[in-house]
């Protein structure tokens, strides 16, 4: 056969063709093998909470919360300022600082305030994350991806309600690793960790484990829904944010 | 061709060092495929053995993937069966020891996969 351009391109195109084939074919021979979500699985548009801090708002009952909560995932407790926190309780002027009102009910300067991380609708951590390793799902929930965290701490520095903790050390070393929950992997050194709205649970068809473990008081659902429990309770109740002003858009609600 | 000497002794060294390891290893014991533990009640894996033996680290690349990024944690293998997509929660269930199944063949092939720096091994019996 003679060699045209004609005929040199045509074998070009076919094998260039032929090597975008090779990773497919070499990805599973029968070719049908793939991942579907689970049908148990719990969906919404824009997850949200509402905590009633009317039933909530004592230290004992906030650590009850977040002990549950950081077994689940294998939290370590450190007993210094290296700690890590998925949840944990604050004053009335630490977690509203610019909503603080002279001469407040001393009820209300009392009350410990359950502190999560918000789940912003515009979430300044992701915006800045080099790797994507911090991303906001189709569901809003803001996940972190610790295969891709480089622990530059950029979403912490972003994050303005200091949701976020860095792990300085091995978290195994302060944990009890005779007890740990086979079914959530623990974290590595050197990654920014923080709530993740128990996505693993919703997978399931689980609510989160703080959410079971209220008593009620702390309700969780779809906000674009209006007959989901969250926007029933907001239309009852007075509810507030977490700095409002910054335009991040919080996830959680406060009934004060 | 004044030099021939002289470059065909070099030529002479150079082979002899390049091939060196194949001289050191003359009359060794052959290679042998390390023996792994398979699990005891459990027949098949989630994909052929053939294929988990050489694909298992892209598979679990698109596992890791499939369930955080895209909140997809059900797979459906080739034959139609479905699996929860868990390193933690399907694999290491079946292979019950790290120790006589992955540590195998990664020390073997001289790999260090960091999956465990995270994800729990079950406990080794002693
Ligand atoms: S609270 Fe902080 S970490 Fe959570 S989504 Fe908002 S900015 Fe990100
Ligand atoms: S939603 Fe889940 S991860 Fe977040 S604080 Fe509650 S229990 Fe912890």
């Amino acid at each position: 056969m003679k060699q045209s351009r004609r005929n040199f391109l045509k074998f070009a195109g076919i094998s260039a063709a032929g090597l975008c084939l090779t990773p497919a074919a070499g990805a599973l021979a029968s070719g049908k093998a793939h991942p579907i979500v689970n049908k148990a699985h719990l969906k919404a548009k824009r997850w949200a909470m509402v905590i009633d801090t009317r039933k909530l708002n004592t230290k004992e009952q906030i650590e009850k919360l977040a002990d549950a909560c950081h077994h689940w995932h294998n939290v370590p407790k450190i007993p210094t300022n290296q700690d890590i926190k998925w949840l944990w309780d604050a004053s009335y002027s630490e977690s509203f600082p610019e909503q603080e009102n002279n001469h407040m009910a001393e009820e209300l300067e009392e009350r410990r305030f359950p502190l999560l991380c918000n789940h912003c609708e515009h979430p300044p951590c992701v915006r800045v994350c080099p790797t994507k390793a911090t991303f906001q799902r189709a569901d809003h929930i803001v996940a972190m991806d610790y295969h891709r965290c480089i622990g530059c701490r950029y979403c912490m520095a972003a994050c303005p309600f200091g949701a976020r903790s860095f792990n300085f050390m091995d978290p195994r070393l302060h944990l009890d690793m005779d007890n740990l929950n086979m079914k959530f992997p623990t974290r590595m050194r050197g990654v920014v960790e923080k709530c993740n709205f128990c996505v693993e649970k919703l997978a399931e068809g689980e609510l989160p484990v703080c959410v079971t473990k209220s008593e009620g008081a702390i309700v969780f659902g779809d906000l674009t829904d209006p007959n989901s429990p969250v926007r029933e309770v907001l239309r009852k109740d007075f509810t507030i944010r977490r700095k409002p002003e910054l335009g991040t858009e919080p996830g959680v609600y406060y009934i004060i | 061709m004044h030099y021939g000497g002289k470059i065909i002794a070099g030529l002479v060294i150079f082979l002899a060092l390049v091939s060196l390891p194949f001289w050191f290893n003359l009359g060794s014991a052959a290679y042998k495929q390390p023996q792994v533990e398979l699990p005891k009640n459990e027949k098949n894996c989630i994909e052929s053995k053939e294929y988990m033996r050489a694909h298992h680290m892209q598979l679990l690349n698109e596992w890791r993937d499939w369930a955080l990024r895209d909140g997809e944690r059900t797979y459906i293998n080739s034959k139609g069966k479905e699996f929860t997509i868990s390193l933690q929660k399907t694999c290491l269930r079946c292979h019950t020891s790290k120790e006589k199944f992955c540590d195998k063949c990664h020390q073997d092939a001289g790999v260090t996969p960091y999956c465990w720096d995270c994800h729990v091994p079950p406990k080794e019996a002693k």
